[in-house]
């Protein structure tokens, strides 16, 4: 046993020869792009675009699009006590979890900072799989002491890709998944593929008609054939993450270390988050039993100690305010803007910032965001009015409907 | 005779850093050093023609950019240049690697455990919070939390104030931190024993403590706090070996009117009444000068160069319980080709950084009692880095120079003095330990010079050879190092004062004690130094 570790060990020394991975679906990625635009998530080669943000997202919004998520973080947590495990790690009620549903979730260190965002898909009574940015393996194991739970880290070995967009549906349809209609939205289901299966689930971040496919690595570029083929008749295209920015922005999705900072990535204390300071409120589930962070989530609401606040953003003008200070009657220093584009859908001035409370919640008027528009070398400073208006800040009745439209 | 504004006792790093602030202040300052090169730990040294030797210290990372800009060190001559990778070789044949690129990092740690692999972050996470809490600290003068002083007072104050920036619970970690062994430190972060002996080496290097000694995990922050180009906790090599930092600072000193003498051995402080006057060289000549500024340790300063009747007992009773302790020793080796590591792919980034031998912690813990027994350690713990890997200045095209740091080391074997059969047999166990990694390894050596605390302290007068003139725990930190009460470069003599790395804030190539030095003695001298001091940057 001894001896075969270690000669694991030492076949997997060559790692260093590719230190940027290949996601399963690299090949069909590789081929199609025209732009050439890699960037590394999470160690692997990911594209920034395939052929032209602008078309591409039009792709997610008009068409279908497929986005490759296989860099996403997944653990698998199976075992007797695996719902217990997980209502006391995550902050919704997992028992109000149905089998075959995918809930969006988040959980919290003992003092009530977001560790993480994610997924949680109840594949069964006893077996889940929880997707996110970041890693937190030695948080899900320590965690673990005194459950009956078995975690493992299969990011490698689960391909996945964001099939997105209205005719999504049609291409399922048209790639023989039987009875992918009857998917409702966080619904998952088992489809056969080749000598395997395909999850898909009815969820996705553009906040349109969408469905992730989760499937064995190998089977990968099958699936990938599988769909393309299908996506001939329907405008299906292959997306980098720009564009899909650009969509989760209009659904009012926020990002780990982008939109926060998790509270293990924080070198700055006053930098970790509770869920109500970045919007995240309605995850925590007063019914259910304790939870990790339930304490300090509570005590700061008690106490009205909350400092911060997340919010969405209509500025006037069309320059996006990507980066921006927000200012509180055009002077007083109150927050930043972290994610803004001009939106295509909702044809506003869109952004997603974060406040120091009161401004943003007892505060709501008179806000304004200082914006350097870089034009020919030279920055043209604004200073815009910015409304606070609710997220999404783009809401499609397609994403929702049942049974899903063709178009 | 000539009288200067300061004489300047011993040409190391922290002596020329202060001495380079002061003249450029406008004093006149004389440089007094015992050897017929200056540079003291930070050299290099051609001791077979067409090698050039960083015979003690071998990588830089704490060397405070701040100073090598005020200095000008760019200008003369000073390149620090970044190295990558590095490994530790197991016993069953393999290796842990260590690479530059973040996530190839983590898939190396992935080899031995996933959850290690992803613990990594959180650790440097862990440790970088402890960096951002001492930083402040190393570019200023530890305050006296009880002298009651208005400046004492107002640091503190300042103190509090970034404190007042960390949580409490980041409060408790970092006291936890500062009293806690390296191991059970790691035990917190990680699963996988070649794992923690390769990161638990910066807690015990240089210092007479296992991994299992409490406080050895600060001795890692001290490691970690440096950069290179604002890369924290990266080591480079200075182009040219470590004496390239002592050549810019002496070509930086002479540039702005200072003078360095050579050859010249002091034997003597000199005072007349209560004040420190010159210093009397070997052959007895004096040098007089206004002030005096000792770089020798301070226990070398106060029980050697000092008589005892100017010294107050309370204090000479500290100085000589301040714990120096001789720990380590230093290989440097000219080899003829570059060794072969059977264990490593061919063309691997590991050869360029720093390779160990010591696989696990319980190794390491008993390579320390042999040091406790007062044996040098049968199974020692190697830090060795072949710099002409990336630097072609050190050794002819094709052939090498290695650098073999070593632990444990006795200051005295079993009680007696090191006989040069000891040091010879001291070498073997150290070439034995590589040549089991490294098959023809002695065949290529062409020259080989053996440094036990013996060698150190006779070349550069380090007490028992303690490469940061007295050990990095907390009982001799901020206002406690070296003595209470004398925590801020002056001394019970007047005008006599310290800037060696027996202060605050300690070893290493840092210059950050001959800089704060520096400031003190301008602050008595009425000097406003700010305008020549370049405040601390933030880094983080």
């Amino acid at each position: 046993m001894m001896m075969h570790l270690t000669a694991l060990r030492r076949a997997a020394q060559g790692h260093i020869q590719t230190p940027r991975l290949e996601t399963p679906f690299h090949a069909r990625l590789a081929a199609l792009s025209e732009t050439n635009d890699w960037y590394s998530w999470a160690g692997y080669k990911a594209p920034h675009s395939i052929f032209d943000t602008e078309l591409e997202y039009f792709a997610i919004r008009s068409t279908a699009a497929l986005f490759d998520i296989s860099p996403m973080v997944k653990y698998r947590i199976r075992g007797a006590d695996a719902e217990r495990y997980l209502n006391r790690l995550t902050l919704r009620n997992v028992a109000k979890l149905g089998l075959g549903r995918v809930h969006y979730t988040a959980w919290c260190d003992d003092h009530g900072h977001v560790l993480d965002d994610g997924t949680l898909f109840r594949l069964g009574l006893n077996d889940f799989r929880l997707c996110c940015q970041e890693r937190h393996l030695p948080w899900l194991v320590d965690s673990a002491a005194g459950f009956a739970v078995e975690i493992a880290e299969e990011t490698d070995e689960i391909a996945a890709v964001a099939l997105q967009g209205p005719t999504s549906f049609a291409v399922l349809e048209a790639a023989g998944f039987a009875g992918v209609e009857a998917l409702k939205p966080f619904q998952l289901s088992a489809f056969p593929h080749l000598d395997g299966t395909v999850t898909i689930s009815r969820t996705g971040f553009t906040g349109d008609l969408g469905y992730e496919l989760f499937v064995d690595a190998k089977h990968a570029l099958s699936l990938w054939d599988r769909l393309w083929a299908a996506g001939t008749g329907f405008g299906l295209k292959a997306i980098g993450y720009d564009a899909l920015n650009r969509a989760r922005i209009e659904a009012g999705f926020i990002v780990a270390n982008a939109d926060f900072i998790t509270a293990e990535a924080a070198l700055r204390a006053d930098r970790e988050r509770l869920p109500d300071e970045i919007g995240l409120d309605w995850l925590v589930d007063a019914e259910k039993p304790y939870f990790n962070g339930r304490d300090a989530i509570f005590r700061a609401r008690e106490k009205n100690s909350l400092k911060h606040i997340l919010i969405g953003l209509e500025i006037e003008g069309n320059i996006p305010a990507e980066g921006a200070i927000v200012y509180h009657r055009g002077k007083k220093e109150v927050g930043l803007v972290t994610a803004a584009i001009w939106s295509p859908l909702a044809k506003r001035n869109i952004a997603i910032a974060t406040l120091s409370r009161p401004y943003g919640s007892r505060i709501v008027d008179d806000l304004w965001v200082e914006i350097y528009a870089l034009r020919e070398l030279q920055y043209q400073k604004l200073m815009k009015r910015a409304r606070i208006v609710a997220r999404p800040f783009v809401k499609l009745d397609r994403r929702s409907a049942n049974p899903p439209g063709r178009f | 005779m000539k009288k200067y504004d300061v004489v300047m006792i011993g040409g190391g790093h922290n002596g020329l850093v202060a001495a380079c602030y002061l003249q450029r202040a406008g004093l006149n300052v004389v440089v007094l050093e015992k050897n017929d090169w200056v540079g003291g730990a930070a050299t290099s040294r051609e001791l077979t023609p067409g090698f050039l030797y960083s015979n003690c210290s071998y990588v830089c990372s704490l060397f405070r950019p701040e100073i090598m800009r005020d200095l000008e060190l760019p200008k003369h001559g000073l390149q620090v240049i970044s190295y990558e990778g590095g490994a530790v070789f197991t016993r069953d044949g393999d290796y842990l690697a260590s690479y530059r690129d973040h996530d190839s990092h983590r898939r190396e740690f992935a080899r031995y455990s996933k959850r290690d692999a992803e613990a990594y972050e959180r650790y440097a996470r862990g440790v970088t919070r402890q960096c951002r809490f001492i930083q402040p600290l190393l570019m200023r003068t530890a305050p006296d939390p009880f002298s009651f002083k208005p400046r004492d007072i107002s640091e503190l104050i300042y103190l509090a104030k970034k404190f007042g920036e960390f949580s409490a619970a980041e409060m408790a970690a970092t006291l936890r931190f500062w009293t806690m062994s390296i191991a059970n430190f790691l035990d917190e972060y990680f699963e996988t024993d070649v794992i923690k002996a390769y990161l638990a080496l910066s807690g015990i290097i240089g210092t007479a403590l296992g991994p299992m000694s409490p406080g050895t995990a600060y001795v890692l922050l001290h490691h970690y706090m440096g950069e290179v180009d604002g890369s924290v906790g990266a080591w480079g090599y200075a182009r040219g070996g470590m004496g390239a930092v002592t050549k810019a600072l002496a070509s930086s000193f002479q540039a702005s009117g200072g003078t360095i003498r050579t050859g010249a051995d002091v034997s003597k402080v000199l005072t007349r009444g209560d004040r420190a006057q010159g210093a009397v060289l070997a052959d007895g000549e004096e040098v007089l000068g206004n002030l005096v500024v000792s770089n020798a340790d301070v226990k070398r300063t106060f029980l050697k160069l000092v008589d005892e009747d100017a010294l107050p007992e309370r204090f000479v009773h500290r100085v000589r319980h301040f714990k120096m302790r001789g720990s380590s020793g230093k290989l440097n080796i000219a080899l003829d080709s570059l060794p072969e590591f059977p264990a490593l792919p061919a063309g691997s980034a590991c050869i360029r950084g720093d390779l160990h031998f010591t696989d696990s912690v319980e190794r390491m813990e008993r390579a320390y009692d042999d040091w406790k027994a007062g044996r040098w350690s049968a199974d020692p713990f190697v830090d060795m880095m072949i710099p002409t890997t990336l630097d072609p200045t050190m050794a002819p095209p094709g052939k090498h120079f290695v650098s073999c740091f070593v632990q444990y080391c006795p200051p005295k074997v079993e009680g007696r003095d090191w006989t040069d059969a000891d040091r010879d047999a001291f070498a073997e166990t150290v070439i034995k330990q590589i040549s089991d990694y490294s098959p023809g390894f002695r065949e290529r050596i062409l020259h080989m010079e053996v440094r036990t605390p013996r060698e150190i302290e006779q070349e550069v007068g380090l007490t028992e050879g303690n490469i940061f003139q007295g050990e990095l725990t907390f009982d001799q930190l901020l206002f406690n190092r070296p003595v209470p009460g004398y925590a801020q470069y002056r001394s019970p003599v007047r005008g006599l004062y310290i800037c060696g790395s027996s202060t605050h804030p300690g070893g290493g190539v840092m210059g950050a004690p001959g800089r704060n030095a520096a400031a003190e003695i301008l602050r008595d001298l009425r000097h406003t130094p700010s305008n020549k001091m370049s405040l601390a940057h933030d880094v983080i």
